[in-house]
């Protein structure tokens, strides 16, 4: 659920000074910002925890004894237990809970990152479409944003896992679809100022095709509020994504995610506390880590003394 | 003032008639739908929709007739739960969703207020670190696990509270699903209230407040809150929204008979008339719920009056 | 005349990046009854802060020290509940941007009666009564028809007349006016002069009137104290200092801007720029900018010594104040 990094708030002010600035002066103001970002203790040592937590995700399945599909018949619901190799202790059905982990930290990370991608991709093109034919499309265009804006997407999510089911593609989609919102009014702002700008026209004048336009002088300038938005996105959806996992509409057995794993662990939680416990501390510092990135990143771009 | 809410309320129209439209063509269209022929209804259950959408009518005809009936206040039948109809099953729920939502609502938005203008006066003292981390804790733990972990914490472990379920008027009842509901919320509204207090505190005009000897807590009621309420008030809306999906899991979690049962059983057991008929009037309310707090901002800042 | 206020050794310093700055040092004044006091100076002198910190005004990282008096009782070191028994009362204040130093969420009848009920105990009808007429007496038309407006309905002169009357409702001994006309146009400017010298007249309230421009000074004040990084460098009649400059930097702004009385019509700049006040130079503040300097600027600073006729100044040089060079 947006809000918890504020992220349209971030990037629209600093959407705004970019399309005041040129691509060069827009970079020297992103480097700047990452100058000050670097001096942030909190969000430094965020970035380094989460990365390795994704880092983890990603190759820990390879260094971890046992994995999250097998059955070990001997250690049905026992807590961590070093000399069988479960670190984390096992499950209700015997698999291992550290290899689980790993799986659904896996899972949660890969709809976040497709979903983000798909929403970089559709607000992008929507509102790079947007911003360059101006006039009533634009109008048009961006009075639906407000309209979708003003939904509660939680909802519209749900709408689209009971139409399209419960496979995971479907999910990452739709949620990437429903996401491109912020992405969509900040490129159509840089759209829109980028085309006034004289260098564009000077452009047009040449006979430069809109397409090398858009290229060369509207991209660039949206790298940095993409990162941003990227970042921020992120947890958003890890969160969605665990929200519905945790109903039961998300990501289905034998797949697990974070969401998955503390919607099993919660009703076992007191006999089987690690259950709970493992699933819980990386979900909550992933999400902090990426509230402080998120503050970091909102300081860095707008520095105001508290 | 009431010319420019009857204006909001016209703006407000095509929303709703958008997502009147978007669910009619969803029931219609979308696969495992009702009209599928995928999947096997009973009988009974099929031939109470085919009636009851007229299917034998041209196409422009039912959809008429759909947004008669929604305007009318008739959703369309469960598709999963024979012999009711959507409004019914939401009629069931809507009071019990609506006080837990409310007294959650309320209760966040008082306490994030008051907590926001102290720890706003009080700069970088205790009051404004405590502040900060029960913010960050409300903002990082997802309602979810919040509502796990206090269940554990005081239903199981120091059995203080009941860990769920609703007795009629028990107040005990309330005071984790409240708390699970509203902790998120309070969370942002104290941040916001924090910073745009601060803000408004360092103005010209608050400047000027305190050179008149009026003294602080009138600086502080009179002059100084209504203007920093303003992007508090702008939270608000989408705020509400929130609270909405929010009161989804906590209804599960906790056992609770209002419409978040209802809509996420439904969804799990795809019943599109009733996940698409409550998506309706939450949107309805919605609307009506962010035309208050439009009203209420136009009150808090005349200029946005005279649009 | 009686003093009215009683400034002594006023200093005020701001913690930066874990240093203090000295924004004001050692500043001394006296203020008359119905008398007007110019405060001259470039930003950064220091003008704006010695106020500030009279009126407990000061931003977060800023503390005042030193004396300043009135009615035997020392502002400075009043706490906040008891300085709102002065402000706004005895001694009121008006700022430099119109434009946002009223509240834009409260009507502006109320933003005037609140100092009555406030500070006389008035009802709020006879307070807005009283608000209607002072609005009239500055000059507002349709006085009633503003006072129920919000101030974005009002234009930038408007709202520093609105100012005005705030501040004169409860007839105040002392008024001091920051830069109250440099974010208003020309012909504004000149109107709003007019109405500050009446007023002072009608209320005998003793004004402060701090700016930069020495138009302001000349038809309107009766004494000047020209600042320079935060110090006062000298200080007298106006008229007298007008005509006599006894320090190089008032007769440097003399030469540079256009006023009535100027004896020369050729505008000479100072030249460089006002000095950063974390890095004050060495001696005398003036000396890289002072076309008199001597050895001795370079290393002493120049106390503030009073001379004859009311007048004070602090510089070592004793000689004539004038530009030889003439030409290009």
């Amino acid at each position: 659920m947006a809000g918890l990094t504020k992220k349209d708030a971030v990037l629209t002010a600093y959407a705004e000074k970019l399309e005041t600035l040129d691509a060069p002066q827009g970079r020297s103001l992103s480097q700047d910002a990452f100058r000050r970002l670097s001096a942030n203790r909190a969000a430094m040592v965020s970035i380094f925890v989460l990365g390795f937590i994704i880092l983890a995700a990603l190759i820990g399945p390879f260094f971890v004894p046992w994995d999250g599909g097998t059955v070990d018949w001997g250690s049905i619901r026992k807590p961590p237990d070093f000399s069988k190799g479960h670190y984390f202790g096992t499950d209700q059905n015997g698999r291992d809970l550290l290899a689980r982990l790993l799986q659904g930290t896996q899972m949660s990370l890969m709809v976040a990152g497709v979903a983000t991608l798909v929403s970089v991709f559709i607000g992008v093109i929507y509102g790079a479409v947007s911003g360059y034919f101006g006039g009533r499309v634009d109008a048009m265009m961006m009075r639906f944003v407000d309209i979708m804006y003003a939904l509660p997407y939680i909802l519209f999510v749900i709408i689209l896992v009971v139409i399209f089911g419960r496979s995971p593609v479907l999910l990452f989609v739709g949620i990437g679809a429903l996401e491109w919102l912020t992405m969509a009014r900040i490129v159509r702002g840089q759209t829109l100022s980028l085309k006034e700008k004289e260098f564009v026209e000077a452009a047009r004048a040449g006979g430069a095709k809109p397409w090398t336009i858009i290229t060369r002088h509207i991209v660039p300038n949206l790298t940095g509020p993409v990162v941003i938005y990227a970042t921020l996105t992120v947890p958003e959806i890890i969160i969605t994504e665990s929200f519905l996992s945790y109903l039961g509409l998300g990501v289905q057995e034998p797949l697990t995610s974070l969401g998955t794993l503390i919607s099993n662990g919660t009703p076992v939680a007191e006999v089987m506390p690690w259950l709970l416990v493992f699933p819980a501390i990386v979900l909550v510092s992933m999400l902090m880590c990426l509230t402080y990135i998120g503050d970091g990143l909102r300081d860095a771009l707008d520095p105001k003394d508290h | 003032m009431l010319g420019y809410a009857f204006r909001r309320v016209l703006s407000a129209l095509p929303i709703a008639l958008i997502a009147v439209t978007v669910a009619f063509f969803i029931l219609r269209l979308a696969p495992g739908g009702p009209f599928d022929g995928e999947r096997a209804l009973p009988p009974d259950v099929l031939a109470n929709l085919r009636a009851h959408y007229n299917l034998d009518q041209p196409i422009w005809m039912q959809y008429f007739i759909y947004v008669k009936g929604v305007v009318t206040g008739d959703l369309g039948p469960s598709m999963v739960v024979e012999d009711f109809t959507v409004s019914q099953l939401i009629a069931i729920g809507l009071p019990f969703t609506l006080m837990l939502g409310l007294t959650a609502f309320v209760s966040a938005t008082a306490i994030g207020m008051l907590a926001g203008v102290v720890a706003a006066v009080n700069q970088n003292k205790w009051p404004d670190y405590a502040l900060v981390l029960v913010v960050m804790l409300g903002v990082v733990i997802p309602n979810f696990l919040m509502g796990g972990l206090l269940q554990l914490v005081f239903g199981v472990y120091l059995k203080w509270l009941p860990a769920g379920g609703w007795v009629n008027g028990s107040l005990p009842h309330l005071v984790l699903p409240v708390t699970v509901l509203a902790w998120p919320h309070a969370a942002r509204i104290s941040r916001l209230m924090r910073g745009s207090m601060i803000e408004v505190l360092g103005t010209n005009f608050i400047r000027t407040a305190k050179s008149k000897g009026i003294g602080e807590r009138l600086m502080l009621t009179r002059h100084a809150l209504k203007p920093a309420l303003i992007p508090v008030v702008s939270y608000l809306g989408p705020g509400l929204s929130y609270l909405l999906t929010g009161s989804l899991v906590v209804e599960n979690i906790f056992g609770l008979p209002g419409i978040g049962k209802y809509f996420v059983t439904a969804a799990l057991n795809r019943d599109y008339g009733l996940v698409l008929g409550t998506t309706i009037f939450y949107v309805a309310l919605i609307l009506v719920l962010n035309l208050l707090v439009d009203l209420v901002y136009a009150w808090l800042d005349p200029r946005v009056r005279f649009h | 005349m009686a003093d009215v206020l009683t400034v002594d050794d006023l200093n005020v310093t701001f913690a930066l990046h874990e240093a203090e700055v000295h924004a004001v040092r050692d500043l001394s004044f006296t203020l008359r009854e119905g008398e007007t006091l110019a405060v001259v100076g470039e930003s950064g002198s220091g003008k704006s802060q010695a106020f500030l910190a009279i009126m407990g005004l000061l931003a977060r990282n800023g503390r005042g020290s030193g004396r300043a008096m009135f009615n035997g009782v020392n502002l400075l070191e009043l706490r906040p509940e008891k300085l709102d028994l002065y402000r706004g009362k005895d001694v009121a204040m008006i700022f430099q941007d119109p434009m946002t130093s009223l509240n834009p969420s409260l009507k502006i009848k109320k933003q005037l009666a609140e100092v009555l009920i406030r500070h006389k105990g008035a009802d709020k009808t006879s307070a807005v009564r009283a608000a209607v007429s002072m609005l009239e007496r500055v000059g507002i038309p349709e006085p009633a028809k503003r006072a129920n407006a919000y101030p974005h309905e009002l234009s930038g002169g408007m709202r520093q007349r609105v100012m005005i009357a705030m501040a004169l409702l409860c007839e105040p001994k002392v008024l001091i006016a920051d830069e109250p006309t440099t974010a208003l146009d020309v012909t504004v400017q000149a109107q709003m002069l007019e109405l500050f010298k009446s007023l002072t007249d009608d209320f005998g309230t003793a004004l402060v009137m701090i700016t930069h421009d020495l138009g302001v000074v000349a038809g309107l004040a009766d004494r000047m104290m020209v600042m320079y990084g935060g110090r006062a460098v000298e200080k007298g009649p106006v008229d007298d200092l007008f005509y006599d400059p006894r320090h190089p930097y008032t007769f440097g702004l003399l030469h540079s801007t256009p006023h009535v009385g100027a004896r020369t019509q050729r505008l000479m700049p100072i030249e460089g720029l006002p000095p950063s006040l974390e890095h004050l130079p060495k001696g005398c503040a003036f000396n890289p900018r002072c076309r008199f300097r001597m050895e001795q600027c370079l290393v002493e600073r120049p106390p503030l010594v009073g001379e004859r006729g009311g007048r004070a100044r602090a510089c070592f040089y004793e000689g004539k104040l004038a530009y030889e060079e003439v030409e290009a």
